[in-house]
């Protein structure tokens, strides 16, 4: 199948048929924030911050899971998206209990990264402040609640990658968290294999490994991809 | 080793009852050839059993249709109607849809709530009574609707549902 | 089964039947005002009057005029009594020789009957919906018959393309389009589901048909089924309407006897089967693509659309998904012919709409009434305004996806552009009227507190942006709201429209935005001012 030409942001793009638009906007060296999406995971559209416009579409589109086709005319960042994405990162500060300066994901977080990109400088929503739980049951790992977006990044790591699926979401609206198995202590899930795939997948400091001081924490989320990628070579 | 054939007797007089609820539980599994997209059939089932989702039904369910727990236990808590608590004896559930709501049963909920001294969604302290809360029973014809133990009542009244409340839990002063 | 058993079994109905009948409205409404002591009743005074086999006692569905059940008619003669107690038994017994009967009866030239036009509910409250002969004695399953025998798929498509039925879950998409792009799409299996999760707090009419005409339902669904190619259906009924499940179950049973469901239906090589699948409470299934997960038994979120459900659906196949009331259409266009129901209804909306009249007004109800009829007709004539004459002060559509629309905007006509025009929906057809003592920014509330629990978590614009905004019109409602949490509002509203990923959330700002736009000084009332209550 021939490739497909369409605009992004006014410039003319060529895009292999059945490729998506994030993977398209990123060829052109646009970018565009992100954060349910993760290269080597399916694609969930959840976190709406790669909304962008396409023209003769009613609805504000993801790009992570929308399709390329010929002639396609998409802007990625008008004033309005910008407006939103800054909305969104802005909910998702007030949801939960974001406190950077003690977080041992400080600067090397996606989240706070995003705020930044969007130009988040204040939160004006109230803060929630629900009260979340700390798992430290697991010999290797832990899970810190107050840091976790929903993301879901690391029930599909551990699914489509690892394939136990020891994570799910449990609950529903504000009320969803991540659990392990039943809902138990995750040192106690007779599913888990401590492969660590999640913690490489969480885009904050939720999911941590123990032991590890603050800046040490190996962020390597693109190491997900990586395996996909290895997989794909057979000798 | 002390009384063996009292155990035995006791057992036999308490498992009936509990293998005949496995075994209908078994047979609603099976009707579906334990494939997981049964998975709420089965939760129904269960719940209708038992009366509430244990953590050992939850297990024994995701191990029967070869579903991770987790998946399961996502699933059970998502829907509304599963509980992993259990019911208290008697239940009444307000209404609280639309048509009920402009015909004041939020006041009503909030009546009960102080005459019984039992939070809606909770039970009593004694797991005798459980003040539910549903949205629209879709029987706005006779709002505001109530549901005393599975029988529903219409254009509801503080002071009567009281008073039935009371008869049921044998308080009748 | 063919063509002349189903006759057959027609006129043995017709010859069997006493020519005196009693009626007792069943539904789930007179149920629970105790329609059943009453029937039992009726049948112990005809018993020791020794007329038990003059008259037939039968339990029908919804009569419509719920609010003043239980109801009970009497035919040939007609008559419908209201507010029916068991002591009432005796003198309607009396009124079928036209002996004295002080019984309350319904005007029947009141506007609730004489303005109401029903189709899809033309056999509500007339037969037994727990006997499939009730239902082919009104001609039932005749038209799946002719569909099957005499037209090719194809052309059962073009009737319902040409007809112009719109969906009647809420959001008004041609049906016939739907069939043709099902049919069309390339699967090896296709599905038919329809959706009966009635989730909107002040809507029964899926509940009602679904108690009162079962057959109706199934037999557009076999219809649809044959037209798009699929074997197998589905319907999704909500966990709370126990009643409906039940006859539900019974009329599959009995269709599926007579040879009208399952394998070589009418001896023709056409097959299907229907399931029904039970809700577990959540809201967000009425969305196609939640409910299609709910089926498959997972946690019932939604996902970006496209692909729609008519292209991967249920199992990634192509799947249609119409709601009951649609459904429940198809065998009166097919029979009566596209013509016949385009002339009902307006330019754009064609036929009728089914819908639950509620709130503060006398006449509450199930009712029908052709496409275009204005909201002052609905409330002041058929509703016949408020029970103690408070002036009415809006009408709310469509549940929490809709709005509110004050009362000066009465005459607008009920169709889909023309509500969508004020700020509005159609909705599945729950309609609740609500006078001058109802405060806008509680009504407000109350539908953003409902999306709040029922959202199902997986996009942050609705997951988080129900309770933000949900905590500002607490403030607001409490007297502690600033100025610019009016502005906080409503860009909130803006985001969740536009950028939540399904319908529930897209939608959940409505009743917030068409109270900000009508009601606005309500809101602007609150702004500062601490407000006591206690009372």
């Amino acid at each position: 199948m021939a490739a497909k030409t369409l605009t992004i942001d006014d410039h003319l793009v060529s895009a292999r048929p059945g490729e998506t638009l994030l993977e398209a906007i990123r060829e052109a060296g646009i970018v565009i924030p992100t954060l349910c999406h993760l290269d080597g995971l399916s694609d969930v559209g959840a976190c709406r911050l790669c909304l962008v416009e396409i023209e003769g579409q009613r609805r504000l589109q993801p790009a992570c899971m929308t399709m390329v086709s010929e002639g396609m005319v998409v802007r990625t960042s008008t004033p309005r998206l910008q407006a939103y994405r800054r909305q969104i990162v802005e909910l998702l500060f007030a949801e939960r209990n974001h406190v950077c300066a003690v977080c041992v994901a400080s600067g090397n977080c996606e989240l706070q990264r995003l705020a930044a990109m969007v130009g988040m400088d204040h939160v004006r929503y109230d803060y929630l402040s629900p009260d979340c739980s700390v798992d430290i049951s697991h010999p290797r790992f832990g899970i810190d609640h107050n840091r976790c977006v929903l993301c879901t990044r690391c029930v599909r790591a551990c699914d489509e990658i690892e394939g136990v699926h020891t994570w799910d979401v449990a609950g529903r609206g504000v009320q969803a968290r991540v659990i392990t198995d039943m809902n138990q202590p995750w040192g106690t899930s007779t599913t888990c294999t401590s492969c660590g795939k999640c913690q490489l997948a969480c885009p904050t400091g939720a999911i941590f490994p123990r032991g590890v001081t603050v800046g040490e924490r190996p962020h390597a989320s693109e190491r997900i991809a990586l395996i996909i990628e290895a997989r794909k070579q057979r000798w | 080793m002390t009384t063996p054939t009292t155990d035995i007797a006791t057992d036999r007089n308490v498992r009936p009852v509990s293998d005949n609820r496995r075994k209908i539980l078994e047979a609603t599994m099976k009707r579906f050839q334990y494939q997981g997209d049964a998975l709420i059939e089965v939760l129904h089932k269960a719940q209708e059993l038992y009366g509430f989702l244990s953590p050992e039904l939850l297990s024994e369910v995701a191990q029967r249709l070869r579903l991770p727990p987790s998946r399961v236990y996502g699933v059970a808590t998502f829907y509304h109607f599963f509980s992993l608590v259990p019911q208290g004896e008697h239940s009444c559930t307000v209404c609280l849809g639309t048509a009920c709501y402009v015909r004041g049963a939020a006041h009503l909920l909030h009546d009960l709530e102080t005459l019984s001294g039992v939070k809606a969604g909770h039970t009593s302290s004694d797991g005798r009574f459980s003040l539910l809360t549903a949205r629209c029973l879709g029987a706005c014809g006779i709002a505001p609707a109530v549901v005393l133990d599975g029988e529903v009542i219409g254009h509801a009244d503080c002071s009567d549902l009281t008073a039935r409340i009371q008869k049921l839990l044998g308080r009748e002063e | 089964m063919d063509l002349h058993e189903l006759e057959a079994i027609a006129e043995r109905e017709q010859a069997q039947r006493p020519h005196l009948r009693i009626l007792c409205c069943a539904a789930a409404g007179c149920q629970a005002s105790g329609a059943l002591e009453i029937k039992r009743r009726l049948e112990l005074v005809l018993s020791a009057a020794g007329k038990l086999a003059e008259v037939e006692v039968t339990p029908v569905g919804c009569m419509g005029l719920c609010g003043h059940g239980p109801l009970v008619r009497i035919e040939p003669e007609g008559t419908v009594f209201e507010r029916v107690t068991p002591a009432d038994a005796e003198e309607i017994v009396s009124a079928l020789e036209q002996g004295p009967c002080n019984v309350l009866h319904c005007d029947l030239n009141h506007p609730f009957f004489t303005r109401q036009q029903p189709i899809v509910l033309r056999h509500c409250g007339r037969i037994n919906p727990e006997r499939i002969e009730d239902y082919i004695a009104v001609g039932g399953y005749r038209t799946l018959y002719h569909v099957i025998h005499d037209l090719t798929p194809a052309e059962v498509i073009q009737i319902i393309a040409r007809s112009g039925l719109r969906g009647r879950g809420g959001a008004g998409y041609p049906t016939g389009l739907k069939w043709a792009t099902v049919a069309k799409s390339p699967g090896e299996r296709k599905f038919v589901i329809c959706n009966a999760d009635e989730g909107d707090p002040g809507a029964f009419m899926d509940r009602s048909v679904l108690e009162s005409d079962p057959h109706l339902v199934l037999e557009g669904m076999a219809i649809a089924a044959y037209a798009v190619g699929a074997e197998q259906g589905f319907i999704y009924v909500r966990g709370e309407y126990p009643l409906a499940i039940e006859r539900l179950q019974k009329a599959i049973v009995q269709a599926r006897r007579l040879g009208l469901l399952g394998a070589q239906i009418f001896e023709s090589g056409f097959n299907f089967r229907v399931d029904i699948r039970v809700g577990a409470g959540a809201f967000v299934c009425g969305e196609e693509t939640a409910l299609i997960a709910s089926i498959e038994g997972r946690r019932g979120q939604p996902r970006p659309r496209p692909p729609y459900p008519a292209e991967k659906g249920l199992w990634g196949m192509p799947t249609l998904i119409n709601n009951v009331e649609t459904f429940a259409n198809v065998t009166a266009i097919i029979e009566n012919g596209p013509e016949w129901f385009r002339q009902i209804g307006t330019e754009k909306s064609k036929g009728t709409k089914v819908f639950a009249l509620t709130g503060k007004i006398r006449n509450t109800g199930l009712i029908e009434v052709p496409m275009g009829i204005t909201l002052r007709e609905i409330v002041y004539e058929i509703g016949d305004g408020t029970p103690d004459g408070t002036p009415v002060k809006a009408v709310q559509t469509g549940g929490p996806s809709g709005g509110c629309i004050p009362a000066e905007l009465f005459d607008t006509p009920v169709d889909y552009e023309s509500l969508a025009a004020v700020g509005s929906i159609m909705g599945s057809g729950g309609m609740v009227v609500m006078d001058e003592h109802t405060n806008m920014v509680d009504v407000a509330r109350f539908y953003i507190e409902f999306c709040k629990d029922e959202s199902c978590g997986k996009c942050i614009p609705c997951r988080v942006g129900t309770v933000q905004l949900f905590n500002l019109l607490t403030k607001l409602r409490n007297g502690q709201a600033q100025p610019r949490d009016l502005d906080t509002i409503e860009e909130l509203c803006e985001l969740m429209r536009e950028t939540s990923l399904c319908g529930l959330g897209q939608s959940a700002p409505n009743p917030v935005l068409s109270t900000l736009q009508y009601f606005r000084h309500e809101y602007e009332q609150l702004i500062g001012v601490e407000v006591d209550h206690g009372s």
